[in-house]
């Protein structure tokens, strides 16, 4: 059993853990959720003593009586890896690219046994069939790059538990991953803990991660851990009002419009038939990543994307925003072709805007608010009173028009996305197409940003294409779903259909894999509805 | 301020003011001669000693920091001129064949030694100065086509280009608006090293006599005109050395501690 | 593997093909025409002609730079024009001396550069970091060949213990390589503090990825890790800086084998140079930049032998 008792951290004269008691039973899974920037990496790291250099831990890390915090730097490389395993979140990363991936899961045994190579490596064998990476189809002999991030997160599962250590952390093994991935993960960890008697602790800021795995699960905030209890009773009771401001935060829906389905019968507004993109392989041949494509979007329809990586959603997305050619088919906005780069002219350009999912590589640190949103204005040219406009909306998107002298950085991930929604609206789209606009942020910010969306959709008339890998945030904000695969559209339609009664496999399979909070438990806070309630709603 | 980037400042000031205020000034005229006398060693008179002609080391170093820093500077400039545009186009049609080919001839380059090829050109065209600033200068343009190129792709995969690119911005206009604005602090960097390198390369070329010509003094040229006497008077040739060290020291310094001041992820090439 | 041997074998040889195209217009750029240029103002209107004949300047561009180059590929370099000797043998001659001169360098500075800049990456942002990168500030700053006099100041002409100059040749093992030690020893330095800034820098880059993270989350110390993982990762970056690094020591040998009078093929240029000899200049510059090509011809090789990523391609 490990405990912390008291555990404090701080780089330079800054608090970044404060009194952090967690006790971590074998067999046990402890969910650690917190918002980013509140402590829950500072404190694995803590717990498996690689702190950065520059930062100082007070307090006790107890395993077997000992104290971790004040052993000596040699004993510390003998219990990690050997009686604690952690595990990161970015699996592309996480392993030695030069290594074969038997080579890295031996490494483990053979530096806490001064096994040899070759025993070392049967007994990696053996680690790496438990963790679904078996024989045959996995020789030993294989390169990372040679893998794909969940086979290996897999491996990095391999060598953090090769020496069945006491506790293995696993600090967001999952965010990384396609929600399908994620709960292939998520199972083998679980059934890790169980076989192996190991605990888990299992750092995360999905909600809905820890409701379906986690034994106990304990908020943080600030540094510091702020509730803890068994699962089902802290999602049920809430003592803590930042514990329900956040399930509030993570199950919100922002409000719809009433006439959603009114303009059904007019013109699209976007059309593609029949596109195609190809892609020459490194290796040689062509991959068709978008394969007789057809999707009309209304106007002021807002549409749903959606596709684990690599289903070709990205490609697609080029192609609509005119940035790369079609090989084959046509698209068309408000009823003129689209044309990849220079051919496409301006005041078509103009009835599209975009917004991206990265907050921090969306702008350009060199240039000032003001001349970020004035961008656009290259296709229509820039109005005398454009100052004025770029202040209006800096407004509209719940900044301050003074705000326009700044740069970049003195601005917020959620105040970004609403400096990039304000970008794209400066010239008046009809369309706007979100890339995973929302995936990068807090839960919170995101349900604010879900919120300002909503309401410009309905004060500007704009069709929103909403292309996302995570169906719970598309079925909030959009009235229409598209699911793609392989290059091609599997299904088409409403949100709530798709994502209750889905008909194709992998729609289905999407579904079944997305981590989800038992409706049971949440019962009881009333301002975010259920999915039910707004069913009912909508039929009305 | 680092104290890196303070000794860089103050070596390559004290070598820019010495060669700027050689053209106004001079201790000693050194078109005298004066035999009698020769091979002094340091002196109140000569602080710097001075040579087998009885020339003062000092003025002597001070003309020699104006071959030396003009030959480096224009050859920065070459670099510059060709090679960041190159680098710009190649990154701004990245994977595409304007690509390839400028890449392809930069490896050529690359592959030949630089040195060597200087010397083939002033073979072929005769020593000088301009000479030898051109056959630097071709050198420092795949250098600075690489860094260009290099620290723009990176920028090339970010969002806000996709933005601007949606805001129908072409290749030329995002290259020139958001790509060189946020390399500059790189270009900067790499040119005083290259500057720092030239230095290098056009007292090597001045000391096997391909460099500039006599008269004009050059730091290589003391150098190798010092050879026969290093035994007679070690100052003629340490002092010559020392200036070249020191300058190229001070250089260095400063391009790392810009680099550090600005940012310390930029790439350079060494 | 084969595919990427494959490919860079084609690109070797053309690396080859438009060097040998370069180095031979560039030739053919000389103000007036290489036989004039190489008689020199006073001469002869015949001899200029025989030259010319002999030099077969009568026929186009592309027919000589074709005929030169065939001949080349067996192995004809032409005659020296000053000493009448074919110069293939002259070029073997004094490749014995380059050639041992830059790889002693080259095996030199690295056996400096690894250990200081491991050290220097392990110690970083300490006291001993800072001194050992100070060193090589110095180091980069110093021309190699007033490194070279002061070298001989030192162990030649003060001290006694090596030789000053001058090649006793191979038939000597033993002076032959004390005749090399200071030059190499010139060039090395120089060299050696590049390349252990890089290693330090592609070190400390590799210390930051991820993977490192995870090996000392499986127990590995500090130490084990940087020589394990990150010393074998920050190799490309170092295998590249050496492989620039050898056509620099061929070059600055040019320069040092002029301090220490050693008949290598720099010396052999310099002579061509001053007697207008172009067909020497030619054939020895075509030698030291077909070297160069080779040397990096190894360092792709290298780099896929490092590189499992590389080898599929």
């Amino acid at each position: 059993m490990i405990l912390t008792q008291d555990l404090s951290v701080t780089i330079g004269q800054v608090p970044v853990l404060s009194a952090v008691d967690l006790r971590l039973d074998p067999g046990t899974i402890t969910g650690l959720v917190g918002e980013s920037g509140s402590g829950k990496s500072m404190t694995a790291l803590a717990i498996i003593g690689l702190l950065p250099r520059h930062a100082a831990a007070s307090g006790r890390i107890m395993l077997d009586g000992q104290n971790l915090l004040t052993m000596p730097e040699t004993r510390l490389c003998d219990i990690r890896g050997r009686r604690i395993g952690m595990i990161f979140q970015e699996p592309m990363t996480a392993l030695n690219p030069l290594m074969t991936i038997g080579d890295q899961v031996a490494e483990v045994l053979r530096v806490h046994h001064g096994m040899d190579r070759k025993a070392a490596l049967s007994r990696a064998r053996a680690r790496l069939d438990r963790v679904g990476l078996p024989d045959p189809r996995f020789p030993l002999s294989l390169y990372p790059h040679e893998l794909s991030g969940g086979q290996r997160q897999r491996v990095a599962i391999a060598l953090a538990i090769a020496e069945r250590p006491d506790l293995l952390i696993a600090d967001e093994p999952t965010t990384a991953l396609d929600v399908t991935t994620q709960a292939q993960i998520l199972d083998l960890l679980a059934g890790l803990v169980r076989d192996e008697g190991m605990a888990l602790l299992l750092i995360t800021h999905d909600l809905a991660v820890v409701a379906g795995i986690a034994d106990r699960v304990a908020v943080m905030k600030s540094g510091r851990i702020v509730e803890e209890a068994p699962t089902e009773r802290l999602f049920r009771t809430q003592d803590h009002p930042y514990t329900r401001r956040l399930f509030a935060a993570s199950l919100h829906v922002p409000a719809r419009r009433e006439h959603e389905h009114a303009r059904s019968g007019t013109t699209p507004l976007l059309q593609l038939r029949n596109a195609v993109r190809e892609y020459r392989l490194p290796q040689g041949g062509r991959l068709r990543a978008v394969d007789d494509v057809s999707l009309t979007i209304r106007p002021g329809e807002s549409v749903g994307l959606v596709g684990e990586s690599g289903c070709g959603k990205s490609t697609l997305t080029r192609a609509i925003l005119g940035l790369d050619p079609l090989l084959g088919g046509s698209i068309e906005l408000d009823g003129m072709r689209v044309t990849a780069g220079r051919n496409m002219p301006p005041k078509l350009r103009a009835r599209m805007q975009v917004v991206f999912q990265d907050p921090f590589g969306s702008f350009d640190p060199r240039w000032r608010i003001d001349r970020l949103i004035a961008e656009p204005f290259h296709l229509t040219g820039r109005p005398p009173d454009w100052r004025d406009q770029v202040a209006g909306a800096l407004e509209e998107v719940g900044l301050d028009a003074s705000d326009a002298r700044k740069y970049i950085h003195e601005f917020s991930g959620g105040q970004r996305q609403r400096i990039a929604i304000a970008r794209a609206l400066i010239i008046r789209p009809r369309l706007i197409v979100l890339d995973e606009a929302v995936s990068a942020l807090d839960v919170r910010v995101r349900a604010q940003v879900l919120d300002l969306l909503a309401d410009l959709r309905r004060s500007h008339d704009m069709a929103y294409l909403f292309i996302s890998h995570d169906l719970s945030v598309v079925r909030g904000i959009t009235e229409r779903v598209l699911v793609m695969q392989n290059g091609r559209i599997v299904e088409d339609g409403r949100a709530e259909q798709v994502i209750d009664a889905p008909r194709h496999a992998c729609t289905q399979s999407l579904v079944a894999a997305m981590p989800r909070i038992p409706q049971a438990w949440t019962a009881r806070p009333v301002p975010c509805p259920g999915p039910d309630i707004s069913h009912a709603g909508r039929g009305a | 301020m680092r104290p890196g980037l303070l000794v860089g400042c103050l070596l390559a000031g004290v070598a820019l003011a010495a060669a700027a205020l050689s053209l106004v000034w001079t201790p000693y005229d050194i078109t005298q001669l004066a035999i009698a006398e020769k091979l002094h060693g340091p002196s109140v008179a000569h602080p710097f000693g001075t040579d087998h002609f009885g020339r003062d080391m000092l003025s002597m170093a001070m003309l020699g920091a104006r071959v030396s820093i003009a030959v480096a500077l224009v050859a920065v400039g070459i670099g510059m001129g060709a090679g960041v545009p190159l680098g710009l186009l190649a990154a701004a049609n990245r994977g595409g064949w304007l690509d390839e080919v400028i890449m392809r001839g930069n490896d050529l380059i690359f592959a030949f030694p630089s040195l060597v090829i200087a010397i083939l050109i002033t073979a072929v065209f005769g020593p000088s100065a301009v000479n030898a600033i051109i056959a630097i200068g071709i050198f420092n343009i795949p250098v600075f086509a690489r860094v260009t190129r290099g620290g723009a792709l990176p920028i090339w995969t970010l969002d806000y280009i996709r933005a601007a690119e949606v805001s129908g911005k072409g290749g030329t206009l995002i290259s020139l608006q958001h790509i060189l604005p946020n390399i500059a602090n790189l270009l900067i960097v790499q040119g005083t090293i290259q500057f720092s390198l030239g230095i290098l390369a056009e007292a090597g070329l001045s000391y096997v006599g391909l460099g500039a010509q006599p008269p004009t003094p050059s730091w290589g040229r003391m150098l190798a005109e010092a050879q026969t006497m290093v035994t007679l008077a070690p100052h003629v040739a340490v002092i010559p050395g020392l200036c070249i060290v020191l300058t190229v020291l001070g250089l260095n310094l400063l391009g790392d501690g810009l680099r550090d001041a600005l940012d310390p992820r930029l790439r350079v090439l060494r | 593997m084969l595919r990427y041997v494959f490919r860079r074998t084609i690109s070797l040889g053309l690396s080859l093909l438009v060097a040998s195209a370069v180095v031979f217009a560039v030739v053919e750029l000389v103000p007036g025409d290489p036989a004039s240029f190489m008689l020199g103002t006073g001469a002869q209107p015949e001899t200029v002609a025989a030259l010319r004949e002999q030099l077969g300047l009568d026929q186009t561009l592309p027919v000589r730079y074709a005929a030169w180059a065939a001949a080349l590929l067996q192995g004809d370099f032409g005659q020296s024009f000053t000493y009448k000797t074919p110069i293939a043998g002259m070029i073997l001659d004094r490749m014995q001396v380059s050639l041992p001169l830059a790889m002693m360098a080259l095996l030199l500075a690295a056996s400096i550069a690894f250990p200081v800049g491991i050290y220097a990456a392990a110690r970083r942002g300490r006291i001993g970091d800072a001194a050992v990168m100070g060193g090589t500030q110095l180091g980069i700053a110093l021309p190699n060949f007033w490194f070279a006099m002061l070298l001989v100041l030192l162990f030649a002409i003060t001290l006694r213990w090596l030789p000053a100059g001058g090649f006793p040749g191979w038939g000597q093992p033993g002076p032959a390589i004390k005749a090399l030690i200071l030059p190499a020893v010139a060039l090395a330095l120089p060299q050696a503090a590049i390349l252990a800034r890089v290693l330090r820098s592609a070190l400390i880059d590799t210390q930051g990825q991820d993977y490192i993270r995870t090996a000392r989350a499986k127990g590995l110390t500090a130490g084990q890790t940087l020589l394990r993982h990150a010393l074998r990762n920050a190799l490309i970056p170092v295998l590249t800086i050496m492989g620039m690094q050898f056509s620099f020591l061929l070059a600055g040998a040019i320069i040092i084998e002029n301090v220490f009078y050693l008949p290598g093929l720099g010396r052999l240029i310099f002579q061509a140079i001053s007697q207008r000899d172009l067909i020497v200049v030619q054939s020895a510059v075509l030698v030291l930049v077909a070297a160069v090509i080779a040397v990096n011809f190894l360092v792709d090789l290298a780099y896929a032998a490092i590189d499992p990523r590389l080898r599929r391609r």
